[in-house]
């Protein structure tokens, strides 16, 4: 029987670029361009490995996003998924990671699956909370943060490498890994996938497909809410000085000044 | 007044420094009820009433440490339902976030994670994240159900504070979730006899300018003669010359000493995400244009391997 595999992967303004809060206080993705979010690329890359130790498995990457999180999926299918899923629908704007969880979910349970990959966090929200959310909602195994995955006879293992200690964890089908950025450098596309990506079905699903309540989801929905947003102000400038053989001691009579030493 | 439930960071007993901070937080907003999960309850709870806990909830089973997360998720379910507590305060570790996640799911109410103050509001606690690698400060709060919010650590002082911390057990009931992931062996980290990265008053790191897993032992000097943690970027984590339990950064630890000094750091902004909000930066960079020098109160333009046993050599000699 073949392996589901299910990959969440979220489409992220660049962290590189200046990023910025819209009017609403949601993150503002006109401003900075968008792409896959790198933490996601190393969840698509563990799925292939395990697609490519199993017998028969079909990788399927979902992402819940606005129009342009096709991108990300393109990205994930041009790597070597098989087929993609997008949630989008104008009411989706301003949705928590609470509400992310139950789009996932009840997505994930439309898909069908053996085992959903995430990635360790978003670049953007970076709260590494939604594999956990998820897992819940789907009343799954949560076996993540792995630095190291493997599934085999209905099984998956992995290495969480924790504050304290290393962890080595086994859960039975089904259920939800995410990975660190330990895990294992992630592919390029080659030309050749690049290619077969344009003709991988992607398929485009709105909330009410899902049967979910726009009440539940969106700025509305949530479960939280920013009041204020303010840009820190910029350091101010600081004394730079040029080693000239007292470089050191110079910095050691700053530390003192400061009260450090 | 209305209590508080805080969820206790230990290591068998030995209570970290972040829980001792959330109780400060916790005071602001109601009473502290400590929740204390696995062995070490006989040692942790004086600690935890010196801080100001007023009651200390106690549940040990063999299921907190052969289980992942979803035990203790049970245990903090059950306190809440024990107490009706008016927030739930949890340490922002990768652990804690992921109980704080599920907890928050269960009780109907809205989650923040990695708050770097929290206050008492009209309408509820409010919590201040900072965001986009630190470039913007928000105030947010939860609008639905009891208020769930992790907090990073050095985000309060700790203060002494003593309260009662009368001990009670807690009856926990583990749902069948509780058992799906299993712990089959666990290989702790090895001490290095210095502060823990999270909670050091001063980080001392090195980047891809150290050049080698054999010199950060200058890394590691400087940092001795500070008493203080060594960090190391993602490029010389990567580069395998310093263990990735070290990694300052985005997908390494978040920090916010009193001091961060940089060596051979270039200031990526994933780096930066890391140790933008330490309060006093200094670095050490050949490169002039480097970005990491927009950050500093103080930077050096020189060679590491000139200046960095020139520091360190002044400190000791300073502190005599
Ligand atoms: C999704 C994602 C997550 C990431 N997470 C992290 C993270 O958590 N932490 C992190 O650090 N990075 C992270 N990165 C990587 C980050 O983008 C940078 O690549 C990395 O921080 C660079 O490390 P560096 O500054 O040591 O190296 P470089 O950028 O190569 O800089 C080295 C610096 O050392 C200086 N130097 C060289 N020799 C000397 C000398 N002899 N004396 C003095 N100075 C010298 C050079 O001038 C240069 O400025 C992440 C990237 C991505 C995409
Ligand atoms: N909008 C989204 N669409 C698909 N996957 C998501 C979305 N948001 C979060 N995820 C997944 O959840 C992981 C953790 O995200 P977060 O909790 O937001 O830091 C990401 O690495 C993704 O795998």
């Amino acid at each position: 029987m073949s392996l589901r595999i299910v990959v969440a992967v979220k489409y992220v303004p660049d962290a590189t670029g200046d990023r910025h809060f819209a009017d609403d206080l949601t993150t503002d993705r006109e401003a900075v361009d968008g792409l896959l979010s790198e933490l996601d690329e190393y969840a698509v890359e563990q799925a292939l490995q395990i697609a490519d130790a199993a017998d028969d498995a079909e990788i399927t990457v979902l992402t819940v996003g606005p129009e342009d999180a096709r991108d990300a999926l393109r990205k994930a299918l041009s790597m070597g998924a098989d087929k993609a899923v997008h949630v989008e629908d104008d009411e989706l704007h301003g949705t928590d990671a609470i509400g992310t969880s139950l789009v996932l979910a009840k997505a994930v349970e439309h898909i069908g699956y053996d085992l959903v990959v995430t990635g360790m966090a978003s670049t953007d929200g970076t709260a590494g909370v939604v594999p956990a959310l998820l897992a819940e909602r789907l009343g799954i195994p949560q076996v993540t943060l792995l630095s190291e995955v493997a599934v085999s006879g209905g099984k998956v293992t992995g290495r969480r490498d924790g504050d304290a200690a290393s962890e080595q964890l086994e859960a039975s089908l089904p259920a939800l890994v995410s990975v660190t950025d330990q895990s294992g450098e992630a592919r390029y596309p080659s030309f050749k996938g690049i290619m077969a990506a344009k003709k991988k079905p992607v398929e485009s699903l709105d909330l009410s497909d899902l049967g979910i309540d726009a009440a539940d989801v969106g700025l509305g929905g949530a479960w939280t809410a920013v009041q204020d947003a303010t840009q820190r102000p910029a350091r101010t400038a600081g004394t730079i000085v040029k080693d000239e053989g007292e470089g050191g001691k110079q910095l050691a009579a700053y530390l003192a000044e400061q009260k450090f030493i | 007044m209305a209590e508080v439930l805080v969820l206790v960071d230990h290591v068998d007993g030995a209570v970290r420094k972040p829980t001792l901070e959330l109780l400060t937080l916790a005071r602001r907003i109601g009473d502290p009820v400590a929740v204390h999960l696995g062995a070490g309850a006989d040692t942790a709870a004086p600690v935890l009433a010196e801080h100001g806990a007023v009651k200390v909830l106690t549940a040990d089973a063999p299921e907190f440490t052969d289980y992942l997360v979803v035990p203790k998720v049970d245990a903090l379910q059950a306190a809440a339902a024990a107490v009706s507590p008016v927030a739930v305060l949890v340490p922002s570790s990768a652990e804690g976030k992921e109980i704080a996640a599920r907890l928050a799911l269960r009780l109907g109410s809205g989650i923040i994670t990695d708050a770097v103050d929290v206050t008492a509001g009209d309408e509820g606690p409010v919590a201040t994240q900072s965001v986009f690698a630190a470039a913007f400060t928000t105030r947010s709060r939860v609008t639905r159900g009891v208020p769930v919010i992790t907090v990073k650590p050095n985000s309060a002082p700790v203060e002494a504070a003593p309260a009662a911390g009368a001990v009670e057990p807690l009856e926990v009931v583990f749902g069948e979730l509780a058992t799906g992931t299993k712990v089959v062996s666990r290989t702790p980290r090895q001490s290095t006899g210095r502060p823990e990265l999270t909670e050091a008053a001063i980080v001392v790191s090195g980047g891809r300018g150290v050049n080698g897993a054999e010199n950060f032992s200058l890394i590691e000097e400087l940092a001795d003669s500070l008493g203080a943690a060594v960090g190391a970027s993602r490029a010389a984590v990567d580069a395998g010359w310093y263990p990735h339990s070290n990694q300052v950064g985005q997908t390494g630890k978040s920090v916010s000493p009193q001091l961060y000094v940089a060596n051979g750091i270039s200031g990526a902004i994933q780096h930066r995400a890391g140790m933008q909000t330490s309060k006093t930066i200094v670095a050490v960079n050949k490169d002039a244009e480097a970005p990491i020098f927009d950050l500093v109160d103080y930077g050096v333009v020189g060679d590491l391997f000139q200046v960095v046993p020139q520091l360190t050599a002044e400190i000791k000699a300073r502190k005599g």
